[in-house]
């Protein structure tokens, strides 16, 4: 699958989920300040992204929980450079360059982004073909 | 509750409930009460937002089931709610819910929403589709604590699932 096939799903899945114009879902836009995105849309994006895609998300895979209640990893408001690094390694599919200049616990949303779900898919397929 | 009979139960898949619209239900007077300053007399249907509440409970008590109610299951998305006719007193609605998708944070349904008017007899016929997503918020309010009991799924719950056939231990 093209990278351009798998943006067009990846569209296709936000614009059931978030009930936006196909317009709005670009590389950039930020799922939660852009596209308007709540708790309970994540969850209903992996269950549509496993349904398009065929492949299994595990819990936490693809969104992270949990770092903002473990206290090695927030400190008065912002993420320390341990969480940062284990946000990185929890999602290789996201860029963070733009949000860890000032990490604000509030602000982590920012890093999901279209383009992250993209690149996300596009690492879970191709790990799904090396397993065969 | 907006749901009068459980009907049909395939664990983990399908459940389906009965309502009877009546005209015993005092909203039906208000929905919608005769307007004689324009002339309209009363039109006495019941009002959409109640049918996708009948939906929620007959797909919430899919969900609760196929977790064996240990989960406080929680209404947290309608992804679709299509309805093509009124349901109005002595018909009868038929809500079948499909479970689409289980897992530890949640669930979503797809549900058949069907009316059988008995004035003009026949069966079932489709009137709309409404699809949930229902979250079991002690895997999602981080940090939040609930009581341990299961206070989602009440005591009137409890008597739908005797009353029809369903054994339940919670």
């Amino acid at each position: 699958m093209t990278r351009d096939e798998v943006y067009d799903k990846v569209r296709n899945v936000l614009v059931d989920a978030l009930s936006v114009d196909e317009d709005e879902v670009a590389p950039d836009a930020r799922l939660t300040s852009d596209l308007g995105a709540e708790s309970i849309d994540f969850l209903d994006i992996v269950f549509k992204l496993e349904q398009t895609f065929g492949f299994k998300i595990a819990q936490g895979e693809l969104f992270p929980e949990n770092v903002a209640q473990d206290p090695r990893y927030v400190k008065d408001g912002r993420v320390t450079s341990e969480g940062v690094a284990a946000l990185k390694d929890r999602m290789p599919h996201a860029d963070f360059s733009a949000w860890e200049k000032n990490p604000e616990i509030t602000k982590v949303g920012e890093i999901f982004t279209v383009d992250a779900v993209v690149k996300f898919v596009e690492r879970k397929l191709s790990a799904t073909a090396a397993a065969h | 509750m907006w749901i009068d009979r459980i009907v049909e139960l395939q664990p983990g898949a399908r459940l389906v409930a009965v309502k009877n619209v009546s005209l015993a239900e005092e909203h039906l007077h208000d929905h919608f009460a005769a307007d004689a300053a324009h002339g309209e007399s009363a039109l006495p249907v019941m009002p959409a937002s109640l049918i996708i509440e009948g939906m929620a409970q007959t797909a919430g008590i899919l969900v609760g089931h196929t977790g064996r109610f240990k989960e406080k299951v929680i209404l947290a998305k309608i992804n679709k709610a299509e309805l093509s006719r009124d349901a109005g007193p002595g018909m009868t609605l038929r809500y079948t819910a499909t479970m689409e998708r289980f897992d530890p944070m949640g669930a979503s349904t797809t549900g058949l929403v069907e009316l059988l008017d008995h004035a003009r007899g026949g069966s079932f016929g489709e009137i709309g589709r409404i699809d949930l997503m229902f979250s079991h918020i002690d895997q999602n309010m981080a940090g939040v604590e609930f009581p341990e009991h299961n206070f989602v799924f009440s005591e009137s719950f409890r008597t739908l699932l005797r009353t029809g056939g369903i054994e339940a231990h919670f």
